[in-house]
């Protein structure tokens, strides 16, 4: 994609960086520096990226952690929009309550699953809650940011119509508010599902998080591996997915 | 910012601190989910005291700020590098980029199977989760140079050496420090993640080990000082960005 603009110095030396990372992994690999199948042989990986996606537990993990990003993102993006719009339209209420929303964004997520546990138990509900929570952050912010950027002449012209509140909100402020929407459900969704995946990881049952955490319990390397360059795979391409839509949907904001 | 609001969301923080002491006091909502606020209050003064939180403090800092300081080394000579060559920029500046979007922090079991439950997992992990804003700021910096100041150098007859620190590093460096203050903000957030991750280390541990031993009140007061002095460090550092950067 991006290859292609590339002079063929460049290329040539990206392509050398791969050989040679993938050359130094392997030596590593046979030479058995470290102990015990800690760097496995590509050879191993390639067969347990095969054995994995052949598997129907890879699937039924994948599904459940999607269904929990899936209800996550939809949770933090409904109640992060209609909080920016909120604080975004009352200027007082959004200075009063900014440095509270800027100092959680920054916190790691992470530390609040044991209280999710608390309230919703340690099921499928709790790593929603905990997405909810990591992708609320970013939505919220880029849309309290996008609201200073709405125009005021859109919004007179709605105010000297007498539009009611939710006529504001339909007719004003969330069309223009979809590049900055957009920007902010892909940075949502990115943390969305590492919150998932985390908390996956912690505690849970099923989910692709606690496959990862599985394989490394039973110490089986070579498909914990595997499993990540998938998960990696799958974010970098959710991650293209929205920069895409983003794009098409919003041509003026793409370089925003 | 003006007093008004200020005031008002302090207001806003008490009331809501009042209203959750009535209704945990009222039975409405178990103590065992969400403490009474007197609770986490006294609970803090309890890790204080006990000295468990400086502990903590103390360990999640210097991993931070090991994790950080490699983290700022490693990324500046790797800029400087990706400036200095620039076929090397054009090849992995997108590469960097597109590491700086990814979840990175997904990884740290592979680096559980390398280093063990060790603070050493933590800081290469903060180091690695932090070193992508660093490499891509001083990249960009540097590029940004304006033409002319590196013109003057070279007419003062400036070595490589010369025309780098007295000129193009002082030049890059409100740059720079931006990507330092993401990389340092990162390094924080993932070493205390990790912490809480692999039960191991500073505050993370903490409210890890006071949920284990079912010290709500406990749980509760480490996670708000977590979030004050992610709180502060943001602050702390933004404050130090305006103050360097030329207007």
């Amino acid at each position: 994609m991006i290859a292609a603009r590339l002079d063929p110095r460049a290329q040539f030396i990206r392509l050398g960086t791969v050989v040679a990372l993938l050359a130094a992994w392997e030596a590593l690999a046979r030479a058995r520096i470290l102990y015990a199948d800690v760097v496995p042989t590509l050879e191993a990986i390639a067969v347990a990226l095969v054995r994995l996606v052949a598997s129907a537990e890879f699937y039924h993990s994948l599904a459940i952690t999607a269904l929990e990003v899936g209800a996550g993102i939809v949770i933090a993006a409904a109640t992060g929009v209609a909080a920016g719009i909120l604080f975004g339209a009352r200027r007082f209420l959004g200075r009063a309550v900014e440095p509270y929303v800027v100092a959680l964004a920054t916190t790691p997520k992470i530390i609040f699953l044991p209280i999710v546990m608390l309230m919703v138990g340690i099921g499928v509900e709790s790593k929603t809650a905990l997405g909810a929570l990591s992708g609320f952050f970013p939505i919220a912010i880029s849309t309290m940011a996008g609201m200073r950027e709405v125009r005021r002449v859109h919004i007179q012209v709605g105010r000297s119509f007498n539009c009611s509140a939710a006529q504001m909100v339909r007719l004003i402020y969330l069309p223009a508010l979809v590049g900055p929407i957009l920007t902010g459900l892909r940075l949502g969704l990115g943390v969305t599902l590492i919150g998932v995946l985390l908390a996956e990881i912690k505690i849970a049952k099923a989910g692709l998080g606690f496959l990862a955490q599985d394989l490394y319990s039973r110490f089986q390397i070579p498909d914990l591996y595997a499993l990540l360059i998938v998960v990696f795979v799958i974010a970098v391409l959710i991650n293209e997915a929205m920069t895409a839509a983003g794009r098409r949907l919003d041509p003026a904001g793409a370089r925003r | 910012m003006r007093a008004g609001p200020a005031a008002a969301g302090l207001a806003g923080l008490a009331v809501l601190l009042a209203a959750t002491e009535g209704v945990v006091a009222a039975g409405w909502v178990s103590a065992l989910v969400v403490p009474l606020p007197t609770d986490v209050a006294v609970a803090t003064v309890e890790l204080m005291t006990s000295g468990q939180l400086g502990d903590a403090l103390a360990t999640t800092l210097y991993e931070a700020a090991a994790a950080s300081f490699a983290a700022s080394v490693l990324g500046i000579a790797a800029g400087y590098a990706l400036f200095r060559y620039t076929a090397l920029g054009r090849a992995y500046e997108s590469w960097f980029a597109a590491l700086f979007a990814a979840p990175i922090v997904l990884l740290y079991p592979l680096f559980l199977v390398v280093f063990g439950r060790s603070a050493t997992t933590i800081i290469v992990m903060g180091v690695v989760t932090g070193v992508a804003p660093i490499i891509l700021n001083t990249l960009r910096g540097l590029v940004e140079v304006p033409r002319r100041l590196v013109d003057v150098g070279r007419a003062a007859n400036c070595s490589p050496a010369q025309l780098f620190w007295k000129v193009q590093f002082p030049a890059a460096a409100p740059t720079v420090f931006t990507g330092i203050r993401l990389g340092i903000i990162y390094t924080l957030v993932n070493v205390i993640g990790i912490e809480f991750l692999i039960n191991f280390g500073g505050l993370g541990n903490l409210v890890s080990a006071t949920y284990d031993r079912f010290d709500v009140p406990g749980m509760y007061a480490a996670i708000l000082f977590i979030v004050l002095l992610s709180a502060l460090f943001f602050v702390a550092l933004g404050a130090v960005e305006t103050r360097i950067r030329p207007t």
